[in-house]
């Protein structure tokens, strides 16, 4: 392109067109140098430099200095009623996870929790393999995502409560319902977005039916799923919370939702927050621990994401 | 000058009585855009014979990847039929392997190995431990020895493809496809492959159908070539090319059929279609 500009420039200063010929150079052939001469090919990094490319370091620094603006804050507004201290937080942490029941509040959670992600993304994985496989399929689920993923699942609690009762049954059934469409969203366009070539070499192999999308859909899809387990997991422990601060104990014993609501009645503010922090800790250690696990020694060992 | 010593028997050997492996009869293939219904080949007819190098040759658009996806059964022909060993070809199977002009056709989540491995399993064709064996075998042919463990995505361009040919071969399939599959890959890495997998072929004497816009890769490629012209693709011509390879490519009979071909597909549209086309 650049050269069409100049000569597009020179036409219009019609400057006669000599026709400019490169000079003829004589060829020569050099040795390549020993490494000797050059010296330094390559140096390793400073410690410094490494802590600064370290992405856990560079986190760890922001939480720290969240936690000093905390604790500051709360000294200087001295009002542990509406906002304790960071040191009495986790004080409070501390003391109901070794002696209170946070631990105990903290498994009835996520064991309920597994259980309705589970399922919820069992029967997303069914319902999107009947809709890669069938036009019937793929209209039902259009139709049935369109409708009920605006649709909260808290909303749909009062609702549960009145067909499986106060228990374990109406948390399941809304969590499913919060986990379900979210992953089959992804999960269709994951499929959709297989490439052609893939899809022709996996039928070339003869897999049909089920099994093309088990063995060659699925794998290849993967990156997409991924990422639509990980917001169905986000879905699914917001409404598990919200779900147990809306009707507290079950006859199995409560969970963290409980536990917050438990301690605001009692004025326990930092035993509140430290009921939050539970929260927010429990959902990195999955994201960080369980899902970073997971694309670690799929998606990226298989370079499909960097 | 280097005299043709390669296989002259091969096609001259089939009697007028002998049955083809692939026998196209008469095919008419189409294809839907959004907007139209395509004729990509018409009343195409052509044989291919056990230990055949048949190579579908001519310009874009004259239907030539379209055929070999009718013989690979992923289209089928809206007129005519496609034999493979008397039974015609209906769906895509495992006794016709494919190999793709796309790098991106061996599956990322599994290892050289295993991708090798998993349609001879698959398939139910092999067992495990003989599909692992065979595998070893022919990813030793190809010259992939040390990457059996490694992830496609750690591969070069050239060695997707061997994987490719290897994952074809290993099957032991009736036929091979391959759709320009040195087409993506730079000139002295193209050079090389065609040259292993001519002593591939002179080592295992598979059947290959294999399709190419390079005038130059049919002759060296090609045991025979089928010229196909373009808009709708029809048969042009068939011709012998047994006797050429690299080593040759200089002497005049293979200049001399090169420009025949040349002539054949463009000398009457030389002003349509620019001068660019050579080879």
């Amino acid at each position: 392109m650049r050269w069409g500009n100049i000569m597009a420039n020179k036409a219009d200063e019609a400057v006669p067109a000599a026709r400019i010929e490169p000079p003829v150079r004589d060829e020569f052939e050099r040795e390549p140098r020993s490494i000797g001469e050059i010296g330094e090919i390559s140096r390793s990094l400073s410690p410094w430099q490494r802590l600064r490319d370290n992405s856990l370091a560079r986190n760890l620094f922001i939480l720290v200095v969240l936690g000093l603006i905390w604790q500051i804050y709360a000294m200087w507004a001295n009002s542990p009623l509406l906002f304790p201290t960071f040191t009495a937080t986790i004080q409070a942490l501390w003391d109901s996870t070794v002696h209170g029941p946070l631990l105990i509040r903290a498994w009835n959670s996520i064991s309920i929790l597994l259980i309705g992600y589970v399922s919820g993304v069992v029967l997303a994985t069914l319902l999107t393999m009947f809709a890669v496989l069938t036009r019937f399929g793929s209209d039902l689920l259009g139709v049935l995502t369109a409708m009920f993923s605006p649709l909260p699942a808290i909303a749909l609690l009062p609702l549960a409560l009145m067909w499986f009762g106060l228990g374990a049954g109406s948390i399941v059934f809304v969590l499913i319902h919060a986990v379900l469409w979210a992953v089959a969203l992804n999960m269709l366009s994951g499929f959709i977005s297989v490439s052609e070539t893939l899809r022709m070499a996996g039928r070339n192999y003869g897999l049909k039916g089920w099994r093309y999308v088990a063995k060659l859909l699925m794998p290849a899809a993967f990156p997409t799923i991924l990422s639509g387990l990980k917001i169905g997991w986000m879905f699914a422990w917001r409404t598990q919370i919200a779900a147990e601060l809306v009707f507290g104990a079950t006859s199995s014993g409560g969970g963290i939702g409980w536990f917050i609501f438990e301690n605001r009645n009692e004025l326990q503010t930092a035993s509140v927050f430290a009921g939050l922090f539970t929260v927010i800790l429990i959902g990195l250690l999955v994201e960080g621990l369980v899902f970073r696990t997971i694309e670690v020694h799929t998606v990226r060992k298989w370079g499909m994401t960097r | 000058m280097p005299t043709a010593t390669i296989n002259r028997t091969e096609t001259e050997s089939v009697a007028p009585g002998a049955t083809p492996l692939l026998d196209v009869k008469g095919v008419t293939l189409q294809y839907k855009t959004k907007k139209q219904i395509v004729t990509a080949s018409y009343q195409v007819d052509f044989q291919v014979f056990p230990g055949d190098r048949f190579v579908l040759l001519g310009p874009s658009g004259c239907g030539k990847s379209t055929l070999l996806k009718g013989v690979g059964g992923f289209m089928s022909p809206v007129e005519g039929e496609i034999n493979l060993n008397g039974k015609p070809v209906h769906a895509p199977g495992p006794d016709r392997m494919m190999v793709f002009q796309e790098f991106e056709q061996l599956l990322p989540w599994k290892t050289v190995l295993e991708n090798v491995v998993f349609p001879m399993v698959t398939s139910g064709k092999y067992a495990r431990a003989e599909a692992v064996d065979r595998a070893k075998r022919y990813l030793e042919k190809v010259n992939l020895t040390k990457f059996f463990d490694a992830y496609p995505h750690q591969l070069s361009g050239g060695m997707k493809q061997r994987a490719s040919i290897a994952r074809g071969m290993a099957m032991g399939p009736a036929i091979l496809l391959m759709d320009e599959p040195f087409a993506a890959l730079d000139a002295l890495t193209r050079l090389k492959m065609q040259e292993e997998l001519l002593e591939l072929w002179e080592e295992l004497r598979f059947t290959v159908l294999f399709v190419t816009h390079s005038i130059q890769e049919a002759v060296i490629i090609g045991s025979r070539i089928l010229v196909l012209s373009p808009h709708p693709g029809q048969v042009r011509a068939e011709l012998n090319a047994q006797q050429f390879n690299h080593a040759n490519q200089d002497c005049a009979e293979f200049h001399a059929l090169q420009q025949r071909i040349h002539d054949m597909l463009f000398a009457e549209r030389i002003d349509a279609m620019g001068q660019h086309h050579g080879e």
